[in-house]
């Protein structure tokens, strides 16, 4: 059959395209038209050979069958440990039959395999450091994601959500207006407890350029907020973007490549216009990895590295409390048994497990810390990653997913989460709702703010 | 038979399993692309190799990665049959013989007794691999026809080489078997899912350049494979 309105190989690229296709509610003719969508195999084909090279075609071959990625994989664990659920079948059964088949799949395969990619699989790559050839399941998922995302075979959500990419350049309907006026009103807002507050937009030369995630300025303004008090607590010179602001990437959860690369470059571009010494992105990890870690490869830069030094918010809190910037009142310190997440996406894809055990030191009363099991770049997923969290066509296995970050939250005795991460964030404020073990669950910016050591001059006068 | 097998077919076996071993090791490498893997193997070359290093060397070293430690007993059965299946060929005396009558040079050879149990551990191990293949439904699932085809290849020399060894049945015959079962394996190194024999090295170095360059090895945490 021809291609579908909703459901088809084109990515959505007007404002008209996905008003319509977000009309279409939950996506029930998107899915009934994807039973019909054909598969171009030579398309498909040649992608893969155009795209498949030693890394990928190699750990396909030389996978020994030996299994010891099972237990790696959360999913695997929390799902009964079904053989199906192993990553080394999850992947062979998908991509390998893919690429033995050379592309000559139908329609069923790549439900199948649709299904397989967003529901069975985060592309949190633990399974990559528990294998003895080094073969990153999570890796190849993601790549397979971009071959299903070409042929339309993609869940409804995130088409739309990389189109809203496409057409806003944020992963919701943030337009540049909205984007200042949120900014001029969270700082309107809050200029009477915090004197002198400001969010300059478009400051040329500054010592920090912010950026953070849309959901912000959509959902939860006070966390810019947040973000400014902190920054003018600590005197930094910084600005935001008026365009550029938006560094994350629901098409790097959707396969959409191009999608990626152009707003990589957007957000690069506001580097570039603004020249300000290093960029800072808020407390979210697949933004982080999709503007500093992966970013820089879709943009084509071969060192790898931001245009200027690009660092994750708990980065920058982690020096502000080193060096003195900003002081926390040692009374307000945190004293009850706390946990805290390791994201995904900067832990076990950078590396920052440290700093954020740093910033802890300086906000928790000492012995209050209590370490999820196993933790840092061993930690799982919180249950929601990789886009899994926002697809209401597989919501029911998602729920199931979020069950082992219970049990590990659980296991610490811990009544409040810290979540330095949106999309972790939102899974155990979901996990929550759906198993109701009595947990809180907090940004690092709200809970720095509270017990601060505010300086005198900085303080409202009292009238 | 026996001319023929140790003379051309064991020069062309060499030829064809050296030479293609080398052969896929060179494609391996011109087949990384910085963009497609999206790691920049050049410009940050010292953070790579240091990343690859230590990801090679924590696989290679029992219990020194974390997998090797949460799974004893698997790692004891791997280690055992994969230090059998590459220190009995490289160091048996018979074989230390055969090279030095070709090119007057010998290897330290390893004493009978100590060969013995090597290769009994080969075997044993070899059976363990292919048990649990059978057991775990975990493994089960991932298991075809091929991977038990891969064991068979990589035992039999090992077999027919125990048989000949204890002198049972028809020396010469034995002989000859285990001749061409070890070329067999030879031949299937470079063709088969035995290329991990040099691939594992190069695997696990590419993906420890991605953790040394792009994974944390550049903000100074290494990751505790």
């Amino acid at each position: 059959m021809p291609e579908g309105k909703f459901c088809n190989k084109t990515p959505i690229n007007t404002e008209e395209q996905l008003k319509a296709t977000l009309g279409d509610k939950g996506g029930k003719q998107y899915y009934e038209e994807m039973n019909h969508l054909d598969v171009d195999s030579d398309k498909l084909w040649a992608a893969i050979q155009k795209t498949m090279k030693s890394r990928t075609k190699t750990w396909l071959e030389i996978c020994a069958h030996c299994g010891l990625c099972a237990e790696s994989c959360f999913l695997y664990q929390v799902n009964g440990r079904v053989p199906e659920q192993v990553p080394s079948y999850k992947i062979q059964s998908t991509l390998g039959v893919m690429v033995k088949k050379k592309g000559k799949v139908d329609n069923e395969f790549m439900q199948m395999c649709m299904e397989t990619a967003w529901s069975k699989c985060t592309c949190c790559n633990r399974c990559g450091m528990y294998c003895p050839h080094g073969i990153d399941m999570g890796v190849m998922f993601s790549y397979l994601r971009g071959l299903l995302y070409s042929q339309g075979f993609v869940p409804w959500e995130l088409k739309i959500g990389s189109g809203m990419h496409r057409v806003y350049r944020a992963q919701m309907d943030v337009t540049t207006e909205d984007w200042v006026e949120t900014c001029e009103w969270m700082a309107e807002e809050n200029e009477e407890d915090w004197p002198g507050l400001e969010i300059p937009v478009d400051k040329v030369g500054a010592d920090i350029m912010y950026t953070c995630n849309a959901r912000e300025p959509k959902h939860y303004p006070e966390d810019i907020a947040e973000a400014a008090i902190l920054f003018h607590v600590a005197g930094e010179n910084w600005t935001v973007p008026s365009e550029g602001w938006e560094q994350t990437s629901l098409s790097m959860f959707a396969g959409d490549w191009e999608c990626c690369k152009d707003n990589v470059l957007n957000v690069y571009a506001a580097l570039e216009r603004l020249k300000p010494k290093r960029a800072i992105g808020t407390e979210c990890g697949h933004a982080h990895r999709a503007t500093v870690i992966e970013g820089p490869y879709w943009a084509g830069r071969p060192d790898g590295q931001p245009p200027v030094p690009y660092i994750h918010y708990v980065e920058w809190l982690a020096e502000a409390l080193r060096t003195g910037k900003l002081k926390i009142d040692p009374a307000k310190r945190i004293k009850e048994p706390v946990t805290l997440q390791d994201s995904c996406n900067y832990v076990r894809n950078q590396g920052l497990k440290n700093v954020t055990r740093e910033i802890i030191s300086y906000i928790v009363e000492p012995g209050y810390f209590v370490e999820m099991a196993p933790n840092r770049e061993h930690n799982y997923c919180c249950g929601g990653g990789g886009g899994f969290n926002g697809i209401g066509l597989y919501r029911e296995q998602r729920n199931v997913a979020l069950r082992k970050k219970m049990e590990q939250i659980l296991d610490t005795g811990a009544k409040l989460v810290i979540a330095p991460c949106h999309n972790c964030w939102d899974a155990i404020r979901d996990l929550e709702e759906e198993y109701k073990i009595g947990i809180r669950w907090s940004f690092l910016k709200p809970l720095v703010i509270k017990m601060l050591d505010v300086p005198e001059h900085l303080r409202p006068t009292e009238e | 038979m026996y001319d023929f097998l140790t003379g051309p077919m064991l020069w062309a076996t060499f030829i064809v399993s050296f030479g293609g071993l080398l052969v896929r090791s060179v494609m391996y490498v011109k087949g990384l692309s910085w963009q497609l893997d999206r790691v920049a193997y050049r410009p940050q070359m010292k953070y790579g190799i240091r990343g690859g290093l230590r990801s090679i060397l924590a696989f290679i070293i029992p219990f020194r990665a974390r997998l090797w430690r949460v799974r004893p007993g698997f790692t004891l059965i791997f280690f055992a049959f994969h230090i059998g299946l590459l220190v009995t060929p490289i160091f048996l005396e018979a074989h230390n013989v055969m090279l030095k009558n070709a090119f007057g040079i010998s290897l330290p050879t390893l004493p009978t007794g100590l060969a013995d149990v090597l290769a009994w551990t080969c075997l044993a191990g070899g059976l363990f691999l292919t048990l649990r293949r059978i057991a775990f439904p975990e493994v089960r699932i991932i298991t075809t026809f091929y991977d038990y085809l891969l064991l068979v290849i990589t035992v039999m020399p090992f077999i027919t080489g125990l048989i000949a060894r204890y002198e049972m049945g028809d020396y010469n015959f034995w002989l000859a078997a285990h001749i061409l079962s070890g070329e067999i394996w030879l031949l299937a190194l470079p063709f088969t899912k035995l290329s991990h024999v040099v691939l594992f090295f190069m695997s696990r170095m590419q993906l420890g350049m991605d953790y040394g360059i792009k994974r944390g090895g550049m903000k100074g945490t290494d990751m505790a494979w």
